[in-house]
């Protein structure tokens, strides 16, 4: 009887898997590693979601990305309308899909996950993206009438990306000024080709200067000019989208040892100047045999399956919490260690060691011990008194973190900053305590995510629009 | 845009560019830099800006073929432009009336010292120029220093011109002749910014040195260009590249210089082959 009841409602599919590259054949490429949804996967996915009345996943995105809304488009096959509807509050759909934290964000909040797995949001959300651009021209919104406006935007990351192209479709003559040789922040020099291919950075900056904004690259605002030269020049308003693009070292003995790099440093040499295909192109990129990568989180994993991929025979992590602290995504934790990646938990280092030639060959580890939760709400880790021992490696890199980069900063006598040196700025508008300069991104929010970055953007967008319309401050 | 509207030779392995780039000129101040591209294949590689021309909207750079990078920039010519140039990078010198500079340029150096040199005496200073070079071939801006500089000296190591022996040694003889030396500015190879400065220390005079570490981004993203000044850790693409010479760990510069010999020998073998090749 009772089976029979259940065989009546139609059987949910279970979550479907996305195809991916074999690990033994991805360490040896820099290719994709998630392949996308086949059609017949993707909707059999949209059809798990019940189409909530009040749906709770949409409380969870930070743009408030119509979910059910774009999820019935799938189910109903059409996929470049579903794309649109992302859209509408999410300019970059492509990059969300593949790099936003969804398990955090949209997914942990899907009422499917009371009962079951979470509807795979972020994997729907990729697959019509890449099959609207796959279907050919991407539609540029009709030119609006030109307000007759500047505004300048510092920096060309996910935030300066979308207060870009949202004021351009309000009409405003938008100028992007970047300190790079290519736009695209974080998403051309930091995340990996492997994980968010750089054409598809490139297509949604393409989109943004298609709908007219004008990027002015090798401009490090600070230096090539100030933002007060700015203002002088006739942009009535600016926004800094800098990002938090200071590296942060272990204040250790030996740390400047060859052989020790930032994350950034790391990261950058093998995306932005292509190291991985030296000496095709001519920045090298030196990776030992065995390397080690201190840090729990996504840059550091991205570090260490790039390391793995440029040849390391052995890499690690090294992290000071254990498993369950990792504040990197699981999916991205799963990856390493499906590619051979090993984690080596409550280890510190307290020293770096060197040969004759300055080359690092070890590393003074200690052991750690969970305490008492700290402010972060994880327990503190505290080094174990007399347990430490060396430890041998050729390559580390250091991935804890990173800060607030003083160098445009420090030429605004009049920006307010945060105790860890952040732009103190309005979290509803973008304001700063410089009329007419808004902020947005990481250079507030300190280290965060691409979606926040760019929903950071959009409600700054909506902040300048109403100051230039109104004057007022 | 980037179009080399000049080009000189120097000396042999020894270029002047002369860079549309009127947004840098603009702007920059002796003592700082730009990162530069040839294309899309080329690494970022810093170069100082030795003069400018705000009314042209030029910079000159003068460099020193020492690798793949630079010697393909050697083969450019008037008309071709660079992919990418940013700037001006660095903090600018502290230019004051200090009373008598001595200014001492090594080899290339003397392209970094010669912008410095002119701007301290612009300043009001007495102005000594030492240039010192491996051979007489080598020894640059020889006639552009003479014309605001109130003494010159040259060394080479050969003998072959000036005086025979290090710049370290002049400065000495000068120091002991009872020159008084209120600031001594001094660039080029990390080894003689190092026996300069043991020098004056002993002799207790200020020194300012300008360090040339690997660099990518230029913008204090990376750190890679960390050096070590009184013991603590500077970028010197931000906090630089000019630092007091007395305080520098050149030990550190110098092996930290070398870290890609072995990709950068590759590389420069790889060029010379493939120019030889298309030549034939
Ligand atoms: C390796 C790595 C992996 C990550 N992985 C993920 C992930 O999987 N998912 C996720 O959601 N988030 C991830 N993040 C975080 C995410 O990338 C950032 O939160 C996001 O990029 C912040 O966007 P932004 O626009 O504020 O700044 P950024 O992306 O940092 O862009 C700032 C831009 O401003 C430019 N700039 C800075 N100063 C100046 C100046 N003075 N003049 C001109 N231009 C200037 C910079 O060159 C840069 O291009 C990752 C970060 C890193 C480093
Ligand atoms: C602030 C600063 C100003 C400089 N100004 C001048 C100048 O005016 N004229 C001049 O001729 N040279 C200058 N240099 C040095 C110049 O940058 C290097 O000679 C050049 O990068 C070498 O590149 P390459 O590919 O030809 O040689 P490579 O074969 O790559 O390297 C040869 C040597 O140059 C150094 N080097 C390599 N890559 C870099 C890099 N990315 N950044 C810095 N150094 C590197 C290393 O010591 C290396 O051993 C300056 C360096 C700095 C940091
Ligand atoms: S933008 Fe990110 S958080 Fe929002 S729905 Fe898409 S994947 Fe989820
Ligand atoms: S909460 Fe889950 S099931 Fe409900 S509408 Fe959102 S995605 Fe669909
Ligand atoms: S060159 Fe990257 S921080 Fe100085």
């Amino acid at each position: 009887m009772k089976k029979r009841r259940k065989k009546k409602k139609k059987a949910r599919p279970p979550r479907q898997d996305m195809p991916r590259q074999n690990p033994k054949e991805r360490i040896n490429n820099f290719n994709e590693v998630a392949l996308g949804y086949p059609e017949e996967a993707a909707v059999l996915e949209a059809n798990r979601c019940i189409g909530c009345p009040k749906p709770k996943c949409i409380d969870g995105c930070p743009v408030l990305v119509d979910i059910p809304g774009f999820i019935k488009l799938v189910q109903e096959r059409k996929f470049v309308e579903a794309s649109k509807k992302i859209k509408e509050t999410n300019v970059l759909p492509a990059i969300c899909g593949r790099v936003c934290p969804q398990e955090t964000q949209c997914e942990i909040v899907c009422v499917l996950s009371k009962i079951d797995k979470p509807v795979a949001i972020g994997r729907l959300e990729r697959f019509v993206a890449d099959y609207e651009s796959a279907a050919g021209e991407i539609e540029i919104p009709t030119k609006p009438v030109p307000k007759g406006k500047k505004v300048g935007v510092v920096g060309s990351g996910p935030a300066g990306l979308t207060v870009a192209g949202e004021l351009a479709k309000m009409g405003y003559g938008v100028t992007i000024f970047e300190a790079l040789h290519k736009p695209g922040g974080v998403l051309v020099y930091g995340i990996p080709e492997f994980r968010l291919p750089k054409a598809i950075v490139a297509r949604e900056v393409d989109f943004v200067e298609k709908l007219g904004v004008e990027l002015k690259i090798n401009f490090v605002v600070g230096r090539t000019a100030t933002v007060e030269e700015l203002f002088a020049q006739g942009y009535s308003a600016i926004f800094l989208g800098l990002g938090a693009g200071l590296p942060w070292f272990l204040n250790l003995p030996g740390i400047n040892l060859i052989g020790i790099y930032s994350a950034n440093e790391f990261l950058t040499r093998s995306n932005l100047m292509k190291a991985y295909l030296f000496p095709e192109y001519d920045t090298p990129l030196q990776v030992g045999k065995k390397v080690v990568v201190i840090g729990g989180g996504n840059v550091a994993m991205d570090a260490v399956r790039t390391s793995l991929r440029l040849g390391a025979e052995e890499t690690h992590i090294i992290y000071r919490r254990s498993r369950k602290e990792l504040p990197a995504r699981e999916e991205e934790i799963e990856n390493a260690e499906a590619e051979g990646v090993i984690f080596d938990f409550l280890v510190n280092p307290v020293e770096f060691l060197g040969d004759e030639q300055g080359r690092i060959r070890a590393m003074k580890l200690i052991r750690m011990e969970l305490g008492e939760p700290d402010e972060s709400g994880r327990r503190r880790p505290i080094s174990v008194e007399g347990s430490d021992f060396e430890y041998e490696c050729d390559t580390a890199v250091i991935a804890i973190g990173q800060g607030p980069n003083p160098l445009a900063l420090s030429t605004m006598k009049d920006l307010k900053l945060n105790k860890w040196g952040y732009i103190e700025a309005d979290m509803e508008t973008g304001k700063t305590s410089m009329k007419g300069v808004f902020a947005g991104g990481d250079i507030v929010t300190g280290e965060a995510t691409v979606i926040e970055a760019m929903g950071f953007g959009r409600i700054a967008s909506i902040a300048i629009d109403k100051y230039l319309t109104t004057g007022k401050w | 845009m980037n179009r080399i509207v000049d080009k000189k030779k120097l000396a042999e392995g020894i270029n002047l560019f002369e860079i549309e780039t009127p947004l840098i000129a603009r702007k920059r101040n002796p003592g700082q830099f730009v990162i530069i591209r040839i294309d899309e294949k080329g690494e970022r590689i810093p170069l100082t800006i030795a003069d400018v021309n705000i009314k042209k909207g030029t910079i000159t750079i003068i460099v020193q073929v020492v690798g793949k990078t630079t010697e393909h920039l050697g083969t450019l010519n008037k008309g071709d432009c660079l992919l990418d140039v940013v700037g001006p990078l660095g903090q600018p010198t502290q230019i004051e009336k200090f009373g008598t500079v001595a200014a001492i340029g090594g080899g290339v150096g003397q392209a970094v010292c010669y912008p410095i040199a002119m701007g301290m005496k612009d300043a009001g200073n007495y102005l000594i120029s030492i240039i010192g070079a491996r051979t007489k071939d080598l020894v640059i801006l020889e006639d552009e220093t003479k014309k605001f500089t109130d003494e010159l000296y040259i060394t080479t190591d050969d003998g072959s011109y000036g005086r025979k022996g290090f710049v370290t040694d002049l400065l000495k003889e000068l120091l002991d002749g009872g020159e008084k030396i209120d600031l001594v500015l001094a660039s080029g190879p990390a080894i003689m910014m190092k026996f300069v400065s043991l020098m004056t220390k002993e002799y207790g005079i200020k020194t300012i040195v300008s360090l040339n570490s690997i660099m990518v981004d230029g913008t204090g993203m990376c750190g890679v260009c960390r050096v070590e000044v009184r013991g603590k850790t500077k970028f010197a693409c931000v906090d630089g590249p000019e630092f007091d010479g007395h305080e520098v760990n050149y030990d550190l510069l110098m092996k930290r210089l070398a870290t890609y010999k072995e990709e950068e020998k590759l590389a420069y073998d790889r060029y010379l082959k493939k120019i030889v090749g298309s030549k034939e």
